[in-house]
């Protein structure tokens, strides 16, 4: 079997994926199943999402040579600007599908995890244009490191739960999710993140982001009259990856990259790289890589970034590391803003924190080539409008006492009748 | 026959279901934890699940995640949940209850291989489902072990069929769609879900998730093989440490012997 026919009927990308489930979702599973299967077959389905897709959601995003980018990386970099797609990344894609999907099976309620809050802004977005009530699990330490995002979601709509078990972040949230999914699946739909949890989801969201790579293989070959030397992209969950990479996989000549959360180095354990540092296990439904401890507790992970700290990561990740057919590296914290400035600097365009790993990844990875004459495509996951107050303290850019005050303004403006 | 057999014999032969009471390892402290089993054992409880703490127990509400949390901060290891068990297997019964990635880690044969050398008779594997359990299952079998699986009111026959054939021991009924906790009411689904899965086995059936008095459990027991307690344990040795744990162990013993 090659990669692009997997998951096999279980869900089991090689030893990877399958259902780690409570007996009660596993109908629910199913019936995600069936009601995925059905649509890939319809035409009214298709035709439904390519619309959104188009009209509501911006697509196709374009591929846009960053040149003067491409000077300091000594490559030809081309950008998959996935940050000028609707509520500003990737995650739109994934969840316009699974509405249309909730829609088709008669539910009227949405739930979502979210970290850095982009893929809860994009649930709490859908669920305003398809009318459904929506429910968002954010862990409490990213409910006040993303404020803005807490207010988006709540202006569109959604009701927002800060989780204060566990770590506080995106784990727990997603753990607060499967919860609320069991007491009340008859109703809700799980409208899951990433390429992660148990069967089908992995494959379903790869289904929804395919897109990605879709467009940006044509537009490049439209473009250059050939396919890249490699497509890179960073790896939180592996959605926004596994978007860029499927349709790839069987072009052997194209290297797959995928940048994970380095932290403060993946050689100090402050990191969220599980496939660069962690080793096989289960955690939310599917046996994937993850940091773990001996006895399989799930480990603290950092990262400067909101998006990419997390102790998963999907299972066909997993299966593509194994076979060599995709490469995996951790980019440090540090690494990925000095690739966020250069970016912004060289082409004015201010990424997310979460694709900044993998513009860096693609300096380094070019630069271990050694040659001249390479082509790469960057995936531009999402827009950097999050992540300004993070960068201003990284890099200085504002004084303490302006961030203070700021805020204090801020706070005195919001007790305005 | 294994323990469990005997035992459900044995209340069969009473007339009554039995009470099952679970409580996590290392919480509030290793000592105290199994103390508060041992304590529960004199109250009345017929066998005993013992937690393994994990740090993403999907099934678990509230109570018993707080619990888990002191459990692990208080640096409790997998290997000290067979040292609980071969302490409280003296007093009674034992199946542990524990989420799948430790026992992964650990190693399933080597798990099993533990587990029966410290006197327990099985294993609740709350989010293992049989299609995924080959690796358990042959770990199981090899130490004569009782792998427990789960039905939930969602399953369809088929898949209680298929549980029944794959479990020994007993099949745990998930008495509503939601996770641990107590709840008001037991609810009318957990009846319905008992007659159906007592039409593809005839392996005992056990009620779990919202019991927490003598009253619910009388209800369960009308119609049920058994009765499993969680969340209202751990509340009970929270609030009033072993003491209060027997106590609640004696009324819910009271219910589940009124048929
Ligand atoms: C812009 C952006 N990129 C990437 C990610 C990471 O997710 P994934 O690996 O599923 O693409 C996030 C998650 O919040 C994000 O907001």
């Amino acid at each position: 079997m090659t990669a692009p026919e997997l998951p096999d009927r279980a869900g089991h990308f090689g030893p990877y994926g399958g259902r780690f489930v409570p007996e009660a979702l596993v109908a629910a599973l199913d019936q995600l199943s069936q009601a995925h299967a059905d649509a890939r077959r319809d035409p009214a389905f298709v035709a439904e999402l390519d619309d959104l897709l188009a009209n509501y959601a911006g697509r196709p995003t374009p591929l846009t040579e960053a040149k003067r980018f491409s000077e300091q990386a000594g490559a030809r970099v081309f950008l998959k600007r996935e940050d000028l797609a609707h509520t500003g990344s990737h995650k739109i894609n994934n969840v316009l599908g699974q509405a249309l999907l909730t829609k088709k099976m008669g539910k009227q309620r949405v739930i979502a995890e979210t970290g850095a809050g982009q893929h809860g802004v994009a649930t709490a977005t859908a669920a305003a244009l398809f009318g459904f009530d929506c429910t968002v699990y954010m862990g409490e330490e990213d409910t006040r490191r993303q404020a803005l995002n807490v207010a988006r979601m709540r202006l569109l709509g959604a009701e927002v739960i800060p989780v204060s078990t566990g770590t506080k972040t995106l784990k727990d949230a997603t753990n607060e999710a499967f919860r609320d999914w069991v007491a009340n699946v008859e109703s809700t739909h799980y409208c899951i993140g990433s390429v992660v949890g148990p069967h089908p989801f992995p494959m379903l969201v790869r289904d929804f982001q395919r897109i990605i790579g879709v467009e940006a293989r044509q537009q490049l070959l439209d473009r250059t009259g050939a396919l890249p030397d490699a497509v890179v992209a960073c790896v939180g969950g592996g959605s926004n990856a596994m978007g860029l990479f499927h349709r790839f996989i069987g072009d052997e000549s194209v290297a797959l990259i995928g940048c994970e959360a380095g932290g403060d180095g993946v050689d100090t354990g402050r990191h969220a790289a599980p496939l660069t540092a962690g080793s096989p296990g289960v955690l939310h439904g599917a046996r994937s890589y993850l940091m773990q401890d001996e006895d399989g507790q799930t480990l603290d992970t950092h990262s400067i970034s909101a998006g990419l700290d997390y102790p998963g990561v999907g299972p066909e990740h997993a299966f593509l590391r194994d076979s060599g057919r995709a490469r995996y590296r951790g980019v440090s914290d540090t690494d990925a803003m000095a690739a966020l400035e250069l970016l912004a600097k060289t082409e004015g365009i201010l990424c997310a924190i979460e694709s900044a790993h993998a513009f860096a990844g693609a300096l380094q990875w070019v630069a271990e080539q050694g040659r001249d004459d390479l082509t790469v495509i960057v995936n531009c996951s999402g827009r950097g409008d999050k992540d300004v107050d993070t960068a201003a303290r990284f890099f200085g850019l504002v004084s303490q006492e302006d961030i203070q005050t700021a805020s204090d303004v801020r706070a005195h403006e919001g007790e305005q009748p | 026959m294994t323990r469990l057999d005997d035992l459900f014999a044995q209340c069969r032969q009473e007339n009554r279901a039995a009470l099952i009471g679970y409580l996590p390892v290392g919480f509030p402290s290793y000592e105290a934890s199994v103390a508060a089993m041992v304590a529960m054992v004199e109250g009345g409880v017929d066998a005993v699940e013992v937690g393994v703490p994990y740090t993403d127990p999907g099934m678990d509400g509230p109570v018993i995640q707080v619990a888990v949390d002191a459990a692990l901060r208080a640096g409790t290891r997998v290997a000290q949940v067979f040292e609980a068990v071969r302490t409280v297997s003296a007093h009674a019964p034992t199946v542990v209850m524990g989420y799948w990635n430790p026992v992964e880690k650990y190693g399933p044969a080597r798990f099993a291989k533990d587990l029966k050398a410290a006197g327990g008779s099985g294993a609740i594997t709350p989010d293992l489902i049989p299609e995924e359990a080959q690796p358990w299952l042959e770990a199981a079998r090899a130490e004569d072990l009782d792998p427990v699986f789960l039905v939930a009111p969602s399953s369809t026959d088929e898949r209680i069929a298929v549980v029944g054939r794959t479990n020994r021991g007993f099949v745990y009924a998930a008495s509503t769609m939601g996770v641990t906790g107590t709840r008001s009411t037991v609810g009318n689904r957990a009846e319905e879900l008992v007659g159906r899965t007592r039409a593809q086995t005839d392996l005992p059936v056990c009620v779990g998730l919202g019991v927490s008095n003598a009253d619910q459990a009388a209800e369960v027991a009308a119609y049920a093989d058994g009765v499993i307690v969680g969340s209202a344990f751990v509340r009970a040795l929270q609030d009033g440490g072993p003491d209060a744990v027997r106590e609640l162990a004696r009324g819910l013993a009271e219910g589940v012997r009124r048929r």
